[in-house]
């Protein structure tokens, strides 16, 4: 019967549309017109009016580019969805990329490697770029994403409420040379009894972001793993140590708040945050005194802790040409003067208390040279592997059974070891 | 001249496929196409980054039956399943019962029992994850009742508990009102005859209305078996598979497997199986229906 020959055909049509659709495949670059997409985070008003004027004064340069979209995806679930829409053929052109997951992006050669573009575009010197920030951004030599975005940890503190407490804040702290782990620890403590908000918050941690608290063990000399990224770093003493201090300070002490307690210190709710520098835009309307120091002294004395965040272009986009030369252009010197307002750039040129003062009205010059501009020159980024979205989740359900009281802790962190040596092997 | 061509039975047969072809049109486009390109998936290794796509033969279900995450990922789902339909099943019939009664106030309590079934599924479970908190609701509505209640979504025990709970809720009242409907279509005379023989009320309950709503009782179990194999939202709202992995159900190791760790070709494995499962289930529920159906001979 004719009929279910149709139905056959439009059957296979459908089945064949279908599989083309999801085929994606590479194209031709094109010369018409191109409208670049960008992927971030963020969707700020202030950053997303900053990325437009940028894009607008590209495109009066480069009338064939018509258009370029900032498109925000929420943070949570940003690195999946970004690998999500490049699975089903609809990638950005460009997009920022979090420290976790830059070994991923590097390595695949998902990314339009820079250092032509770069070294190509006028003005740009690109021996500007501080080397350790572009080095988690970079393969055999090669430049595949610009570091846009070098944010150390602080420690942001509500002084009126460690005034209430009767403690001494972390400024007088640091004064009298005193600003340890111990005396934090103590001051949250002292300061959560007394209020009965939370103490101390590791910003994002909430017992499953573990890779936030390399923000405490760093102050131990603990990492997650070797530099190579083969040796597990857990079950050694350095990290036993910071993770029984920890364990401490949550479970006995009561200096941070426990699993399944929701604290925001900009809202009031904590004494102290440790957090990136970029969160200082939410203390504005703040309505109480604050102030911004670096992460205490640990056993192994001074040190700061930075997070990443990567700008590339995709090698899978249909213009990938023009999309690294709008990174260029993004990234130029006078564009990076301007986003350093949010986002402190990796040009040693414009990393000074005087630059950076300029653009963060809310921070005083001591807090951007303690914080961001030391931080920056001396910070081990938080930390990142290949394949880093496994690994992170298998030490997040290794480490569950740390988060109660009487933990085991050296047991623990030798299950997290068992747990992850065969993936850092991969 | 030959014969017309648009005979009045090819006409009719026309018009039967033009009504169904909508439907078919859709089933084909997704239903049945992402069916086989899932099953073509899980025959390659796909590393969206690197942007290959290779082909690996039966390596990926070789790694389905090497995987030592697996096993723990089928306990729980099973565990979900299993309680959701026990509890779930359970609930619905007992407040079908209640409601099914005569009384004041019924309808009112229909409604309420019904309502979170229209509530956002997201929305709903993020109202939970808040209660549930140590220092949320349920623990301080507990705390005024003198109980020093758990940490609802952090404990390995009542983590999935907790889930479970919340879902029943969330969708007892489909099923309440698929029984009430159902008891509401059991004849009073039945009822009467059996009064008259002097046989109590549990003796009705089991031997005229269970019988006489076992139609809906398989329907309602299969639908809340297929449900609960496909429990998402909740588990990467609440807990994210944790803690431990003690709610790491099947769909969302899935979805970590796919999503997360960009394994595309060993999700696609991952759903394969989902699917043999959820199939096999329903097969068997359908088989065991001559056994349990009072209806069907």
């Amino acid at each position: 019967m004719k009929i279910r020959v149709i139905l056959a055909a439009a059957t296979a049509g459908a089945l064949a549309l279908g599989l083309a659709a999801c085929g994606g495949g590479e194209e031709e670059p094109s010369t018409g017109p191109v409208s670049l997409r960008m992927t971030v985070w963020s969707s700020n008003e202030a950053h997303l009016k900053l990325f437009n004027e940028i894009a607008d004064a590209y495109k009066a340069k480069n009338p064939r580019v018509t258009e370029v979209k900032f498109d925000p995806i929420p943070f949570e679930s940003y690195t999946t969805t970004l690998t999500t829409q490049i699975a089903g053929g609809n990638g950005p052109d460009l997009a920022w990329l979090l420290e976790n997951s830059a070994p991923d992006f590097v390595n695949s050669g998902a990314l339009v490697p820079l250092d032509d573009t770069l070294g190509k575009a006028e003005g740009y010197n690109a021996a500007d770029l501080s080397p350790s920030a572009t080095s988690l951004w970079k393969a055999d030599g090669k430049l595949f994403a610009y570091p846009f975005s070098t944010s150390p940890f602080g420690v942001f503190v509500n002084t009126d409420m460690l005034k209430a407490a009767g403690q001494q804040t972390p400024a007088e702290l640091i004064a009298a040379n005193q600003w340890t782990w111990e005396k934090a620890v103590a001051a949250a403590a002292a300061s959560s009894a007394k209020s009965g908000k939370a103490g101390l918050v590791v910003r994002d941690f909430d017992y499953k972001g573990w890779d936030n608290l390399s923000t405490v063990w760093a102050g131990w000399g603990a990492q997650a793993w070797s530099p190579d990224g083969k040796t597990c770093g857990f079950d050694q003493q350095p990290m036993v140590d910071a993770m029984t201090f920890l364990h401490k300070a949550i479970f006995t002490d009561k200096a941070l708040p426990g699993p399944g307690t929701t604290a925001d210190f900009f809202a009031g709710e904590a004494a102290m945050t440790i957090t990136q520098i970029s969160r200082a835009s939410l203390l504005k309307e703040a309505k109480f005194g604050w102030d911004l120091v670096p992460l205490p002294t640990g056993p192994k004395g001074e040190y700061a802790v930075i997070g990443q965040a990567g700008l590339g272009a995709l090698k899978k986009g249909k213009n990938a040409d023009v999309a690294a030369d709008f990174l260029a252009f993004f990234t130029n010197p006078d564009n990076s003067a301007k986003l350093a307002a949010y986002f402190p750039p990796p040009r040693t040129s414009q990393l000074t208390a005087a630059t950076l003062a300029k653009t963060n009205p809310l921070l005083k010059p001591e807090q951007l040279q303690q914080v961001v501009i030391d931080g920056i020159s001396s910070g081990v980024v938080k930390p990142s592997h290949t394949g880093q979205a496994e690994i992170a989740q298998a030490v997040r359900a290794a480490l569950d059974p740390l988060w109660k009281p009487g933990a085991d802790v050296k047991a623990v962190l030798g299950g997290v070891c068992s747990a992850i040596n065969p993936l850092l092997a991969k | 001249m030959s014969t017309r061509f648009w005979t009045g039975s090819r006409r009719d047969t026309l018009a039967g496929y033009l009504f169904i072809a909508p439907q078919l049109i859709g089933s084909v486009l997704f239903v049945f196409v992402p069916l086989g390109l899932v099953f073509w998936y899980s025959l390659h290794e796909w590393n969206v980054l690197a942007d290959t796509f290779t082909f690996v033969g039966g390596e990926n279900y070789q790694a389905l039956a090497d995987d030592p995450k697996l096993a723990d990922a089928l306990v729980a789902t099973g565990f979900f399943s299993a309680g959701l339909v026990v509890l779930n099943l359970s609930l619905a019939l007992l407040l079908a019962v209640l409601l099914n009664q005569r009384l004041r106030g019924t309808v009112f309590f229909r409604t309420v029992f019904f309502s979170p079934v229209v509530v956002s599924l997201v929305a709903w479970t993020i109202v939970w994850s808040f209660l549930l908190q140590d220092n949320g609701g349920i623990n301080g509505l507990l705390e005024t009742v003198g109980v020093d209640g758990p940490n609802w979504l952090r404990g390995e025990g009542t983590a999935m508990i907790a889930v479970i709970v919340v879902q029943v809720v969330k969708n007892v009242g489909l099923n309440m009102v698929l029984f009430l409907a159902a008891l509401q279509g059991v004849p009073a005379n039945l009822y009467e005859a059996a009064t008259v023989d002097g046989a109590s009320r549990r003796r009705q309950f089991l031997s005229i209305t269970v019988p006489m709503i076992s139609p809906t009782i398989l329907l309602t179990s299969i639908i809340t078996v297929v449900g609960s194999l496909q429990v998402f939202a909740q588990i990467a709202v609440l807990t994210q598979g944790g803690p431990g992995t003690s709610t790491t159900v099947l769909v969302y190791y899935l979805y970590q497997q796919a999503f997360q760790f960009h394994h595309f070709g060993y999700g696609a494995t991952l759903s394969v199986l989902l699917f043999a499962i959820v199939l096999l289930l329903t097969l068997v529920q359908w088989r065991m229906r001559r056994k349990w159906v009072f209806h069907e001979s």
